[in-house]
């Protein structure tokens, strides 16, 4: 009760931040932060315990989530939030190793390291925010960039084809794949879940509006108007081939849960491998060495 | 400060025997406690990987092939902070690609050590021919200022003992050492005697002592290094490639760019005297004193020998440590002798440091080769008695 007599309710989600970061730097409108609510209420409706999830971000806007969730968190380099991932991942196997970073960072810069993550099948969940440009650079084109749009790097239009991220992953082996924006808060929360019970490369997309720099120089509009055309234009999809996922500028958005697989991690084809060739020789790694 | 153990025994091959300078350097590796590698094939270093892959199943540890150099380089400093003693393992053009993240394993204080197993550049030069031409790309090849250990073995013997040492200071100062071999040396066969683990003296890694609530991840003790604290143990830490506080969030300021490089930078130079590593024989009354390092060292001990049977006094200095380099030693020498003559496989780069140490106190003559092979003796000897006279 303050002097006033209002009530201050304590946001639900704040244990998860580091609120002594507040104000964050995201611009108003910008949907990153929305992402975050989701997982934090993904993390903390599963019931992981927290000191066991560590999160690992590249560089660019979506990499400053790290920063702001109260976690083991790392702020690597430009694209290569992956391999660190992996290699924090496969030292620690008892630590749920969560990747948080955007489309420039995790598929332009990052995108070898993405997918061949992917192929290995290494135990990492893999968030990637797309705002459909560079952001945090001053909204330079981009691999996921629709053709057409204008950038401060294709200032007549963006003429090279995009990806099609959820089927840049599915091609490359990820066993759970799906696309939601930030106007499918619920989805998303579940996906989320979803990921944390499911062992294997995991890799979620999250379309997000970049009011500042792709809406406005698009006349696109504000945030809002952003919201508004993901919740007119999306279309739930669920177990769609992801050939059928590709993105095009303000088309229709298809969003849903793609893949759902199983197949043998990193960590048990080698144990498996292993075994066969050396025995009761074969000494696997600890999981955690420390003294 | 903690204190030294010794090696875990699963990992150290005791005996005598022969092994080529990149096995050896392997061996050390695992004497030291490296449980994680992740490598990227490259001729003349990749033996190096191939061993640790064919021990590591059997010792309990990890080795990744990774994409490529820029993965290999930053998974083991992820893997570092899972908790592992970690390397990795290259050659010019994949040391250029790692150079990202030398500065940030510096930035954010890693333990990690960089086995460099040099062959003629620039770009793809000579995949599988010796030349000392990363000295200064060991240095400097990272952007912004920052300072680098590295060691030059000139034997398999050495290549064991030392990366020991490298992994040893890896831990102590929490920075990324440089391995600086070179291709004769990795692939020249030798005796390599490896003792007992508990004669082989290991530094730990600095865990903190403090709780969780007390814990600043990048608040420096007494030596101006930090300790760790483990991952998925409640201490919720956050470390970034940007300048930051001692809480390890970013920090944009001048102040604290200033307060966080100079101290990362002091850690390293307050400890010189520990680092400094020569070999030195008669210097005391030389007229010329030859310095060098690496495969040179022993063609330089060649070439000195053949100009002392002339009558010529000629010293040795051999840079065991590269860098930091042994400005002191060299200036104090520089006093009493007539001119030092620097042979090396580049065209001219740890001489620049010996020009700066010796001030114009003593004569500086390069002996340059811009690699594919080793100098001739008679090459370097020609050099001592220009520089006699």
């Amino acid at each position: 009760m303050t002097e006033t007599g209002l009530h201050i309710l304590e946001n639900p989600i704040e244990p998860f931040l580091r609120m002594d970061r507040m104000p964050h730097i995201w611009c108003a409108g910008c949907g990153i932060g929305t992402t975050v609510n989701c997982f934090a209420r993904s993390l903390l409706d599963c019931g992981l315990p927290l000191d066991k999830v560590a999160i690992v971000s590249g560089i660019g806007c979506s990499g400053r989530v790290a920063g702001y969730v109260n976690l083991d968190s790392f702020h690597t380099t430009h694209g290569r939030a992956i391999p660190f991932a992996t290699g924090l991942k496969l030292a620690n196997p008892s630590l749920n190793v969560v990747v948080y970073s955007g489309d420039g960072d995790l598929t332009a810069i990052g995108g070898n390291h993405l997918i061949h993550a992917a192929r290995r099948n290494v135990d990492i969940k893999v968030i990637c925010v797309n705002n459909l440009i560079y952001a945090m650079t001053g909204g330079q084109s981009g691999p996921t960039t629709p053709l057409t749009a204008t950038t401060s790097t294709s200032p007549y239009g963006a003429y090279e084809p995009s990806f099609n991220l959820p089927q840049l992953a599915d091609a490359a082996g990820a066993v759970y794949v799906a696309r939601w924006t930030t106007f499918h808060v619920r989805q998303l929360t579940r996906s989320m879940g979803e990921i944390f019970r499911k062992k294997g490369f995991c890799f979620i997309e999250v379309l997000s509006p970049c009011p500042t720099l792709y809406e406005r120089r698009n006349k696109l509009g504000e945030g809002l108007d952003t919201m508004r055309y993901y919740k007119l234009k999306s279309k739930i999809h669920n177990g769609i081939s992801t050939s059928e996922t590709a993105l095009g500028m303000r088309d229709e958005i298809v969003v849903g849960k793609f893949v759902d697989r199983d197949r043998q991690d990193y960590r048990d084809l080698l144990r498996k491998q292993m075994m066969s060739q050396l025995g009761p020789e074969y000494v696997e790694a600890p999981t955690c060495v420390c003294d | 400060m903690k204190s030294l153990q010794p090696a875990d025994p699963s990992g150290v091959l005791t005996g005598v025997h022969f092994l080529d300078g990149d096995y050896a350097c392997c061996e050390g590796a695992l004497a030291a406690g490296a449980r994680f590698a992740a490598g990227y094939p490259i001729t003349p270093s990749t033996e190096v990987v191939e061993r640790f892959a064919s021990r590591i199943p059997k010792i309990g540890g990890t080795f990744i092939q990774m994409e490529d150099e820029l993965a290999a380089s930053i998974t083991i400093l992820g893997a570092a902070w899972g908790g592992a003693k970690v390397f990795t393992v290259t050659s010019g053009p994949g040391f250029s690609l790692m150079m990202e993240h030398i500065g940030y394993a510096f930035m954010t204080e890693t333990p990690c050590v960089f086995v460099d197993v040099q062959r003629g550049g620039p770009s793809t030069g000579l995949p599988t021919l010796p030349a000392q031409g990363d000295m200064m790309q060991a240095r400097w090849g990272s952007h912004g200022d920052y300072e680098v250990i590295a060691l030059c073995p000139n034997s398999p013997q050495e290549c064991f003992d030392l990366t020991i040492r490298a992994f040893n200071l890896a831990e102590q100062f929490r920075t990324p050492v440089m391995f600086m071999m070179d291709e004769c040396v990795g692939h020249m066969t030798e005796k390599v005697v490896i003792p007992p683990a508990d004669q082989i003296e290991i530094f730990p890694r600095r865990w903190t002592s403090l709780p969780p609530s007390e814990y600043k991840p990048f608040e420096p003790g007494e030596d101006l290094v930090p300790d760790m604290a483990p991952s998925g143990e409640g201490y919720r830490f956050h470390m970034t490639g940007l300048t930051h506080d001692e809480r390890g969030y970013p920090a944009m300021n001048p102040e604290s760019q200033d307060r966080l490089i100079k101290r990362l930078q002091a850690k390293i130079r307050n400890a010189a005297d520990q680092l400094t590593m020569v070999e030195e024989e008669g210097t005391s009354d030389a007229d010329v004193i030859v310095v060098s390092y690496g495969i040179t060292s022993r063609v330089a001990q060649r070439a000195i020998e053949m100009a002392r049977a002339k009558g010529l006094r000629v010293g040795k200095l051999r840079l065991i440590a590269a860098w930091p380099f042994p400005s002191a030693k060299v200036r104090a020498l520089a006093a009493h002798t007539k001119a030092f003559v620097v042979p090396e496989l580049n065209l001219g780069q740890m001489v620049g440091e010996v020009e700066r140490a010796a001030a114009g106190v003593a004569r500086v003559v390069s002996v340059p080769h811009a690699g594919g092979t080793v100098h001739r003796p008679e090459v370097i000897l020609e050099a001592i008695e220009g520089a006699a006279k």
